[in-house]
């Protein structure tokens, strides 16, 4: 059993119980697609580039009163310790519908009937809590596409490391710990866009745990509104 | 009129409590208007506006384009007007009524690859949009360099009543054509279309920040060597 928790309630990498890993976020990092962001969450690195609204093919797939949302979670081969083959696993085949359903409720799909928009995630390097890092970076680059959203949607994993409720957990604390609890939420509509469990959590742990997500997912939402601000006035001066 | 208050507002922001209809860009929750997109909002007492900063194309009913022919079939051109449908210009609409894919060969008109100008004459989102070429200077565009623009920037690059392109027109020398859709021909002597190329591209990058006009009358000025009072934003002919 490894101790993940020391006798001053600081974690493996020093940080304490309710304290995330330095989140570095910009968007309009790439110029060939329609909207991306990079987002550095931890020891986590990951690129999201955003294609649409776009012709929507194979054409069978459109739908005639909305667009089509499709997802891509794939990671690199050298992102994590041992070479990850490059196909898709069942884990990345499982992400991808994830991240897609805890997008879809914020855009508003149907303005775009018949076309496709496209979220292409690529996880560089891979440090646990990858999703909700995905989320949240899909999210800006979604908004820097100019694809109307009803609100940005900001994630966060809380869990359950040692008998303790902690906020952001990493990969060794996902490993070892007890409970992973990623959560994706909409903060100016108050909604829950994903919630999973991985473990098990007593009504009073939840509660507490729900609660420590939500908060630090506002905390994460002013980040993203932070880099859509400074990647849309980068240039020199300020508004009128 | 109050003073128009201006902010930048991402997607899910208040804008303003009131029981107003949601203008463009923006949605109605309860009595509360929430914006849509990235953009910058104004708020003039209960007259709402955002300006995106990002954004496709959308087609609306008689926009000037400039696409490309992408394909052809025997009724129609496939046009790609730079959104998310391709436009369809019917060969009756050049031919006439009583066009028939026996008689005339498409290609003879425009062939793939050839860039026009055209105006949307239908679109709902449930349909492809369909182009029409008939009017004056519509039709097949023979000479010039293509620049694509975000779309969203194209007010921006027109300015009030014209006074932008008309000041880069007439600062190079050159002529622009430019279509909603983001899509700008720039026409004229070889040697000024690249600084009316990058004074359109300063246009793009600076679109949503105070003084861009007096930024390119600056630019200009720098680059052909003259005083930035003679390169004055054109102010309309009234004035």
């Amino acid at each position: 059993m490894v101790k993940l928790i020391d006798k001053k309630n600081l974690r493996v990498d020093g940080r304490k119980l309710d304290e995330l890993r330095p989140i570095k976020l910009q968007v309009g990092v790439l110029k060939n697609a329609d909207g991306s962001a990079y987002i550095e969450w931890g020891r986590n690195k990951i690129m999201v580039g955003v294609y649409g609204p776009k012709e929507c093919h194979p054409k069978h797939m459109a739908l005639p009163d909305r667009a089509l949302l499709k997802c891509r979670y794939h990671m690199a081969p050298f992102s994590v310790d041992e070479r990850k083959p490059p196909q898709p696993s069942r884990r990345e085949i499982e992400l991808s519908k994830i991240i897609r359903e805890a997008l879809s409720p914020a855009i508003v799909l149907e303005e775009f009937p018949r076309t496709a928009i496209e979220i292409y995630v690529e996880v560089l390097q891979s440090d646990g809590s990858s999703r909700v890092a995905s989320i949240t970076a899909a999210s800006a680059a979604l908004a820097d596409a100019g694809i109307p959203m009803r609100d940005l949607v900001a994630g966060c994993a809380v869990g359950k490391v040692d008998g303790k409720i902690i906020a952001d957990i990493s990969d060794i604390e996902d490993k070892e710990g007890e409970v992973d609890l990623p959560v994706a939420y909409m903060p100016n509509l108050d909604l829950v866009t994903l919630l999973q469990s991985d473990g098990a959590l007593t009504k009073q742990e939840f509660e507490k745990a729900f609660k420590l997500a939500l908060e630090k997912c506002r905390f994460v939402y002013d980040i993203q509104r932070n880099a859509l601000l400074e990647g849309f006035m980068k240039t020199k001066k300020e508004v009128e | 009129m109050g003073k128009i208050q201006r902010k930048f507002v991402v997607p899910g922001d208040l804008i303003i409590r009131a029981d107003i209809r949601p203008p463009p860009n923006t949605y109605r929750m309860g009595d509360a208007i929430y914006s849509l997109k990235v953009g910058l909002s104004e708020v003039e007492g209960k007259n709402v506006r955002v300006i995106p900063l990002a954004g496709k194309y959308v087609p609306r009913v008689d926009d000037l384009v400039i696409g490309v022919v992408i394909d052809l079939n025997a009724f129609a051109w496939i046009v790609d007007i730079n959104s998310f449908f391709p436009a369809y210009l019917p060969a009756s609409d050049v031919f006439g009524k009583r066009y028939s894919p026996e008689m005339i060969d498409l290609s003879r008109k425009f062939d793939v690859g050839d860039v026009i100008l055209a105006r949307i004459a239908t679109f709902d989102r449930s349909k492809d949009p369909m182009l029409t070429v008939s009017g004056p200077k519509l039709g097949r565009l023979n000479s010039g360099h293509l620049v694509k623009i975000s779309p969203v920037k194209v007010p921006r690059l027109i300015g009030r009543k014209g006074s932008m392109s008309k000041m880069i027109e007439q600062a190079t020398g050159t002529r622009l054509i430019i279509g909603q859709n983001g899509v700008v021909v720039v026409t004229g002597p070889p040697d000024k279309i690249p600084l009316a190329i990058k004074s359109i591209e300063m246009v793009e990058r600076e679109a949503h920040l105070a003084g861009l006009t007096e930024d390119v009358q600056n630019f200009l000025s720098r680059k052909l060597g003259v005083k930035p009072s003679t390169i004055a934003p054109y102010r309309g002919d009234h004035e």
